[in-house]
């Protein structure tokens, strides 16, 4: 196929490729940063919480008084232990995705000038650790003799685990068992590092932090009760809730339940992304709706121009020109105008990244998706094009003798 | 002149349905999706207090007592500063505010025990804030002083609790302590909840709480710390409390302080005293930092805080970079129609139609199918608003359309489509008439 008479005809519908091409470029910008958006939307919400969440939920009580803490704390886990299906019941101060972050500055140093980043602790009584299912990948797992009572938010000097995402922040390449850190006076130990903790509400602190995490071993208290983790099996979980939720209102009826809260994680989770899986929703639809007019657009100035010059192909026709010949010149010219769209889109793809990146925390456009949405663009072209050049090349030879 | 325009525009457009229909259909989409996060967005960047806002100031200090804390103060106060502040009197009101839960109960009203939002403020956060009241009235500065066991509540707890019926001198049961109902506030739904807002810095754009409702109890604050002295919300700490200190003497920022300055003159005057109190604070030991004092206006505080979701922004701009695309496939589409009639063009002008007259009927037509879309857009809009509305999201209940918007939609509809037919119209007109007629 030659270029070069494709390009001269094209010189004279200036205007119209100009658009056409404009659209295109435009249509590559937005999808290859609503794409980028989406993925990064889709990450966060397949991040992973390092627990078992199918097999856990949560009851979250409060409005009883601090003095009341221990007797509560010893109602409830054996009130909600005799509840059928129900495998273990501890005290816990959050779970992931439900909120109530306990968050603390740390520093790897005891006089408080190395600071390390704003991690959340959790603080877990006897049983939580096994419950929510952590994995260790390095260390031991918490015995009897580590679970300390709680001083301030978290027990003066402990031994903790790490998620292996802050033990690689705060030690980097080194082996992370039994550094130290501090948060002012309070003091702990790096005894265990687990594969994956996601903070109660990840995301806050940008997405770089989401498993900035801490357990620490804790023994439930006056300071120390209220919120319980529930583990059973994913087949009973939601009827084990069930029971658990109307339970409390014999075995704490000083207590207000916290509805919100006291879920199974697995639903709290899909509350936590609701609005992010809706954004992604919203920009999934954005970019059919963008491709569905772009494509339109097309078919309407394409079926125009074969229109126009049903004359002139019947000339090429009667002179020789197979309808192949008529079908590619119509295609060739949309690769062009989508071509010069996509050399012009993919600049303003990057600047409008570079805007994205200011205003929102977003990474930079990885280079891969540049030729992905040219490929979806040539081919939207195409598809949209061969409806009109399918008519173009039905066009009879015997056109030319007319007149009109 | 202006009927047969509209003759001919119709008529044109009814001789291509299918392109005409994908043309208002594109405007339409376009309209709809811009105009849909365009509400939202204005809705939600409005003014909060629009006749008292320009009087209204948040005065913040940096109480750390250590020299290498952040640069900008915190978003709350130390229970000294502020109340150090408030007693002075220096402003033409001021109030004082802290966050809290509080179990709650009503004698004779058969409903579980709720945990209620409680508010704890002084005397001037009613007058200031032109709080509406359904019942009664707020308390006095002497129940600040006397830590009288008086409330308000809000119309959505009194509807829940007495049905909406006057409930001032019933009872309440917070936590251990009785308090008697002085007032029931109307509905009152400032957007967003200015007088709460604060840390939206470190929200990662996830501001939609600052949409919620107000508080369901408001108490002197002095009562509140009588009633449940553990109470309430911290904001953070610079240090760690010791495990005996109370939110009054603990290193923490837990309380904020609004200030109505009715002069320009008083600004100036309030932010001298703020720097002066600080001077005095440091000089005495307590804080590190004199400098680090701010007054910003109530709407400055509400753009520090960016207190519009970034996914309601984000929503806005793909709106409209969306509606741009539209824009560019209709202006294609509008030159291939003008052009594909230059015969019927041409007849016109050798007949003495003026080039202004031929782009009038063109921008005619645009503006007709702009007016159809604009319909069409108008309905879109509804809908997505009613998407918008049942979403999982505090200002859901706010999302309505209002006579601004309904104009602006089809103003924008319109200009829109002026502007897509503005260059096909330009062509069509600068056509010779000579050359269209001989090739007929």
């Amino acid at each position: 196929m030659q270029i070069r008479p494709v390009l001269s005809a094209l010189r004279k519908h200036r205007v119209a490729t100009v658009l056409i091409a404009m659209e295109i470029a435009l249509a590559c910008a937005v999808l290859c940063n609503a794409c980028f958006l989406i993925a990064n939307r889709v990450q966060q919400i397949r991040i992973h919480s390092g627990v078992d969440e199918r097999a856990l939920a949560a009851i979250k009580l409060t409005g009883f008084d601090e003095k009341d803490g221990v007797d509560l704390n010893a109602r409830v886990l054996s009130g909600l232990a005799t509840i059928p299906g129900m495998r273990s019941v501890s005290v816990i101060n959050a779970v992931p995705f439900g909120g109530s972050p306990n968050n603390a500055g740390i520093t790897t140093d005891a006089a408080g000038k190395q600071f390390a980043g704003v991690v959340n602790f959790y603080t877990g009584g006897p049983g939580s650790f096994t419950a929510l299912g952590l994995r260790l990948i390095a260390g031991r797992a918490p015995q009897d003799d580590d679970y300390q009572p709680v001083v301030h938010f978290v027990p003066d000097d402990a031994l903790v685990w790490v998620s292996q995402s802050l033990a690689e922040h705060a030690w980097p390449g080194v082996d992370p068992i039994g550094k130290e850190f501090w948060v002012g006076r309070p003091h702990f130990r790096v005894a265990g590092v687990v594969a994956n903790l996601a903070r109660p509400s990840p995301g806050e602190g940008g997405p770089s932090t989401i498993e900035w995490s801490v357990f620490v071993p804790s023994q439930p208290g006056a300071h120390f009760a209220g919120t319980y983790l529930l583990r059973a099996s994913p087949e009973e979980l939601s009827r084990v809730l069930r029971d658990a939720r109307a339970a409390i209102a014999k075995i704490a009826p000083d207590a207000v339940l916290e509805t919100a809260t006291s879920q199974s994680v697995a639903s709290l989770r899909e509350t936590f992304f609701q609005q992010d899986r809706t954004m992604a929703g919203i920009l999934l639809g954005v970019i059919a709706a963008m491709l569905l007019v772009t494509a339109l657009g097309i078919v309407g100035l394409a079926s125009f121009w074969v229109q126009q010059r049903r004359r002139q192909i019947g000339i090429r026709r009667a002179l020789g020109a197979t309808r192949g010949d008529i079908l590619g010149y119509f295609q060739t010219e949309n690769f062009l105008i989508v071509t010069f769209g996509i050399v012009l889109g993919m600049l303003l793809a990057f600047a409008l990244n570079l805007l994205l990146m200011t205003h929102y925390e977003l990474p930079r456009l990885p280079l891969y998706y540049l030729p992905i949405g040219a490929l979806i663009l040539w081919g939207l072209g195409q598809l949209a094009v061969l409806g009109p050049a399918l008519r173009a090349a039905a066009v009879p030879p015997v056109v030319a003798t007319r007149s009109v | 002149m202006f009927a047969y325009y509209l003759d001919l525009a119709a008529r044109s457009l009814k001789r291509n349905k299918v392109l005409t229909a994908l043309m208002v259909l594109a405007i339409a989409v376009g309209i709809g999706a811009s105009m849909t996060t365009l509400t939202v967005m204005h809705l939600l960047s409005c003014d909060p207090l629009p006749t008292r806002s320009g009087t209204l100031f948040f005065p913040q200090v940096d109480p750390n007592p250590y020299p290498d804390g952040p640069s900008l103060p915190y978003d709350m106060m130390d229970y000294r500063s502020a109340v150090d502040l408030w007693s002075a009197h220096r402003a033409d009101r001021q109030a004082l505010i802290a966050h809290g839960q509080l179990k709650l109960t009503a004698p004779q009203v058969n409903l579980p025990p709720l945990m209620a939002q409680v508010l704890s403020t002084t005397s001037e956060f009613f007058p200031m804030f032109d709080v509406p009241f359904r019942y009664g009235h707020g308390w006095s500065a002497q129940d600040d002083a006397s830590r009288a066991r008086v409330a308000v509540i809000s119309a959505d707890l009194n509807n829940k609790l007495f049905n909406g019926a006057d409930s001032v001198g019933r009872t309440l049961r917070l936590k251990d302590s009785d308090v008697r109902i002085v007032g029931v506030l109307d509905a009152w739904r400032p957007s967003p909840q200015f007088y709460d807002v604060a840390g939206g810095r470190f929200d990662d754009g996830q501001t939609g709480d600052f949409y919620g409702r107000t508080e369901d109890v408001f108490l002197p604050l002095n009562s509140s710390s009588d009633i449940n002295p553990v109470g309430f919300n911290f904001f953070t700490c610079w240090s760690m409390p010791q495990s005996d200190a109370t939110l009054q003497t603990s290193p923490c920022v837990w309380m904020t302080l609004w200030v109505q300055l009715d002069s320009p003159a008083k600004v100036r005057s309030y932010r001298q005293f703020v720097a002066d109190y600080a001077a005095l604070q440091k000089s005495a030991g307590r804080f590190a930092r004199a400098d680090n004092t701010q007054l910003r206006s109530l709407m400055g505080w509400l753009d520090f805080n960016h207190v519009v979701p970034s996914d309601v922004r984000l929503q806005m701009w793909v709106a409209f970079a969306f509606l741009l695309i539209c824009l560019f496939n209709t202006v294609g589409l509008l030159l291939a129609k003008f052009l594909r009639r230059s015969g019927e063009i041409g007849v016109r002008r050798a007949l003495g139609a003026s080039r202004a007259a031929i782009m009038a009927q063109c921008l005619f037509e645009a503006g007709l199918i702009g007016l159809l879309g604009g319909i069409g857009g108008l309905l879109l809009t509804l809908l997505g608003l009613w998407l918008v509305r049942r979403q999982p999201v505090a200002y859901a209940d706010l999302v309505h359309l209002d006579t601004a918007m309904f104009l602006a939609t089809f103003a924008l509809a319109i200009a829109a489509s002026l502007l897509a037919g503005l260059l096909p119209a330009i062509r069509a007109s600068r056509m010779a008439p000579g050359l269209q007629l001989k090739m007929t």
